[in-house]
């Protein structure tokens, strides 16, 4: 009936996909950004950003406290309209739109899936979490909604905990099952792109592990862009990925030769050292 | 199954659905409860200078209406609109409330926010809400019929409904307001400040009075000008309990007439458009400005705490 | 080490005495008003009957009962809330949800501060002047309404916004991020998890109302009507004024009659405060995150 994961014997193939996929130039581009600035009431958060995040490709983002990798976040979505406070110029392409010219912005967030490092379950039902997102988007049918409900909290390493209690309340979640729901909640709305920022804060190893292979997995769907502080996380699963410091987007390579040395910043060297940060 | 639940919505970046429109609808309708404030504040103003005009422009005297002790306005040949005296009925009435509330619900804001705990501290808390919900002319028939026996019977005076009667009336009505807004103030003071002057070896009422109070400081002379506020408007009570009397008192047992009871008291009696009624609306004016800045002072004081 | 403690037990008892003097104001403020309550029950507890409740006032309302009074107070605060609760959560909605941070929002919110703050009386001459006069309502259950649900207009937007803001606001924006307009937001999450506390503002609003005199007396509300209301646009009797005449306004009164009308007036003022408080502590103990 439901489609079911096939549990990824993928593991070991992913391993080896970055150097396969190390000529991104040949794809489409996903997301383009050029020139994005963003200051807070003055003062700069992120400066002179231009980079491109292809089709189908996990993009990493590291850096340390402070890199303005949250706020480079909430321009992707347009989230800084609802902070007055930001300022933000430059541009943003979506499928080679500029997404500030995009007038049904609420069509262009449901295209995006975003996961922030605070879990938030919403005070619903761990189902209505999940079939939120369907709902705004006008589904009504109780099968599709039983459908899609029970995938995403799969693909998000719920679903085994909590069938049995869907009527329960998402915010009485524990924090990692809670980060989990945030998850599934994003998968729910079949995005596109999905955001993840620093996903594994509130979650334990093991879950850590599995979500990483789903991730892996979904690459065939989406594309992902993964921020994470921890530098390893990225060297698993980014095909490319950015280092940001201080505002600023140092460095932007395959994975692989970021963590192989040849990098053209000698502050990525230290920060993938661990050096600083 | 799978295919259908997996499909990739069809959405048109150019097209704004239905959500946004209905959004938008929203928007404007609650926009215009939010500005309904705004327009009854100002509503209120015009409409009571409306009413007043005509005084202010024929009948009124700066001079007679600020500094005559007489207000004698169904005087057929001459007469008088002097609110001195209301004035004085409504500061001396005032001034003894505060006399009565300010220790009382500063001591009770302390003992419930600084002693009192768990159980005992949630009771006084309800107690004070109750308090604080009792109808003002319910206060105003205390004040009538237990209050002035006992006045004329403890202190030998022919009348008990005075300045000491509506002042400890008015005293008790705005205590529990004062309580929970001083209580507030107190509480808002952060534990750090107790622990450091604790860690430095003061004991608790040290503690409270040379570290707390001073801190809280802005937010309990907020409290005391809301009560001020209150006694200012109060009109239910006093007019029932000050005996009613073109008065400036002399002490606490004589008795007065407060401007609001002026108001509430008249009007039923003057005809519309008269001038009698129309002095009634500038006493309106003079309340509406007095109470605007006495609110305004106190959320400027009360909101400073909060910026801190 | 002995000049040390000496100095322990006088700051102990100074302690201890500070503690019984603030207990002591406590006590003495809480006090007078349960020695009112208990003398309005003792002196008025005789007349209440259900005949009390449910008969009109007779012999110029020396004798009888309330029930026309009881009938107008439901009527005033029926129709002041029909007024006030919508055009207050629709205020609250706004400040909290739409309104940004802004002087016009600053504007409002003073604006609020000073409709709570301009006495009542003062109420009452803009009610007159608007609603009796100018709006050609005469003196009516609709003119006296308007006038009680502009009044208490800044409780139910004071409580309303405070429940919409006990709402955290990252439900909100964890909405928003999947696509949820913000009325989308606030039908889906932030209503439904703050509507017991916006009825526990409204509850009190009742209460306020039910109460409230100066605002109604030269609107709508009469000394002394033979008939109930028919419409909005009658007169009619309420409580609080009603106590307000059998006090101060009608010779030859029985002394219980007003001490009865007190006690019921207060018995529903504070069951209403009551039911609000029960419910508040309720809902503090249902955890939902």
């Amino acid at each position: 009936m439901v489609e079911t994961l096939e549990q990824p014997d993928a593991a070991a193939e992913t391993d080896s996909v970055t150097g396969d996929e190390a000529m991104p130039e040949s794809r489409a581009v996903k997301l383009g950004v050029r020139d994005l600035s963003i200051s807070y009431g003055g003062v700069a958060a992120l400066r002179d950003v231009s980079l491109d995040v292809y089709e189908n490709e996990i993009f990493g983002v590291i850096g340390p406290a402070n890199a303005g990798k949250t706020s480079f976040l909430k321009t992707l979505n347009l989230m800084d309209s609802f902070n007055s406070n930001m300022q933000v110029e430059g541009d943003i392409e979506f499928n080679g739109r500029n997404i500030r010219a995009i007038k049904n912005v609420y069509g262009l967030r449901s295209r995006i899936g975003v996961v922030f490092p605070l879990p938030v379950g919403l005070p619903l039902t761990i189902y209505e979490n999940v079939a939120l997102s369907p709902r705004l988007r006008g589904i009504k049918d109780k099968q599709e909604l039983d459908i899609i409900v029970e995938r995403s909290l799969t693909r998000a390493a719920l679903w085994d905990e909590v069938k049995d209690r869907l009527d329960s309340l998402g915010s009485l979640l524990s924090g990692g099952q809670q980060q989990r729901l945030t998850i599934a909640r994003a998968l729910s709305q079949d995005p596109e792109l999905l955001i993840l920022d620093e996903f594994s804060i509130a979650v334990d190893p093991v879950t850590t592990m599995r979500i990483e292979d789903v991730l892996k997995e979904l690459k065939s769907e989406m594309t992902i862009i993964l921020v994470t502080n921890l530098v390893q996380q990225a060297r698993r699963l980014a095909n490319r990925t950015a280092f940001f410091l201080e505002g600023e987007c140092v460095e932007i390579g395959v994975t692989e030769e970021l963590f192989s040395g040849s990098v053209k910043d000698q502050r990525t060297r230290d920060y993938v050292e661990g050096k600083f940060g | 199954m799978s295919s259908v639940a997996g499909k990739t919505p069809n959405i048109d970046f150019d097209r704004r659905n239905l959500d946004w429109y209905i959004d938008k609808l929203v928007q404007f309708l609650v926009f215009i409860g939010g500005i309904s404030a705004i327009v009854f504040v100002i509503g209120i103003f015009i409409f009571i200078t409306i009413e007043g005009f005509g005084f202010l422009l024929e009948g009124f005297s700066f001079k007679e209406f600020f500094l005559s002790p007489y207000w004698e306005p169904s005087d057929e040949d001459a007469p008088e609109f002097g609110i001195l005296a209301l004035v004085a009925g409504t500061a001396s009435v005032t001034g003894l409330a505060m006399l009565v509330a300010i220790p009382f619900s500063l001591g009770a804001a302390i003992y419930v926010g600084e002693f009192a705990t768990g159980k005992t501290r949630e009771y006084l808390k309800i107690l004070v809400e109750l308090l604080a919900a009792i109808p003002s002319v319910v206060w105003g028939f205390i004040g009538l019929s237990i209050m002035n026996p006992l006045i004329i019977d403890l202190f030998d005076v022919p009348v008990g409904l005075n300045v000491l009667n509506a002042g400890v009336i008015l005293g008790l009505m705005a205590a529990p307001i004062m309580t929970s807004i001083a209580e507030d103030a107190l509480k808002a003071v952060p534990d750090r400040y107790r622990e450091a002057a604790e860690a430095l070896g003061a004991t608790r009422w040290q503690v409270i009075f040379k570290t707390v109070i001073p801190a809280a400081k802005n937010g309990l002379l907020g409290a005391v000008l809301l009560g001020v506020g209150r006694g200012f408007g109060e009109t239910m009570a006093v007019l029932m309990a000050t005996g009613h009397a073109v008065n400036i008192p002399g002490s606490v047992f004589d008795s007065v007439r407060a401007l609001t009871a002026t108001i509430a008291a008249e009007l039923g009696e003057t005809a519309v458009g008269s001038e009698h009624y129309q002095a009634l609306f500038t006493i309106g004016i003079f309340l509406f400005l007095i109470t605007f800045v006495i609110n305004l002072t106190a959320d400027l004081i009360v909101r400073g705490i909060r910026k801190q | 080490m002995f000049i040390e403690s000496a100095l322990n037990v006088k700051n102990q008892k100074v302690q201890g005495l500070f503690k019984a003097l603030f207990m002591m104001m406590t006590i003495l403020l809480v006090l007078p008003v349960l020695i009112i309550l208990g003398t309005l029950i003792y002196k008025g507890g005789s007349v209440i009957s259900l005949d009390f409740l449910f008969s009109d006032p007779t012999n110029g309302m020396t004798a009888g009962g309330i029930f026309p009074a009881l009938v107008g107070t439901v009527w005033l605060v029926a129709l002041a809330l029909m007024i006030s609760v919508p055009l207050g959560v629709a205020a609250a909605i706004y400040l909290s949800e739409y309104a940004g941070d802004n002087w016009f929002t600053r504007f409002i919110n003073l604006a609020i501060i000073n409709l709570a703050g301009v006495p009542s009386i003062v109420h009452a001459l803009f009610g007159v002047g608007a609603f009796v006069i100018f709006f050609g309502f005469g003196t009516s259950i609709l003119a006296a309404s308007l006038t009680l649900a502009i009044m208490t207009l800044p409780i139910v937007i004071v409580a309303t916004r405070e429940s919409l803001q006990a709402v955290p606001m990252a439900f909100r924006e964890a909405c928003w991020n999947m696509g949820a307009t913000r009325w989308q937001t606030i039908r889906r999450i932030v209503l439904p998890n703050s509507i017991s506390g916006i009825l526990t503002g409204v509850i009190l609003e009742v209460s306020r109302t039910t109460g409230e005199t100066a605002p109604i007396m030269f609107t709508g509300a009469a000394f002394f009507l033979p008939f109930l209301p028919q419409g909005v646009f009658d007169q009619t009797m309420a409580m609080s004024l009603h106590l307000f005449v059998v006090s101060t306004q009608v010779p030859g009164v029985p002394e219980a009659l007003p001490y009865g009308v007190a006690l019921v007036l207060i018995a529903m003022v504070l069951i209403m405060n009551s039911i609000s408080i029960a419910f508040r502590m309720y809902l503090r103990g249902q955890k939902k995150w």
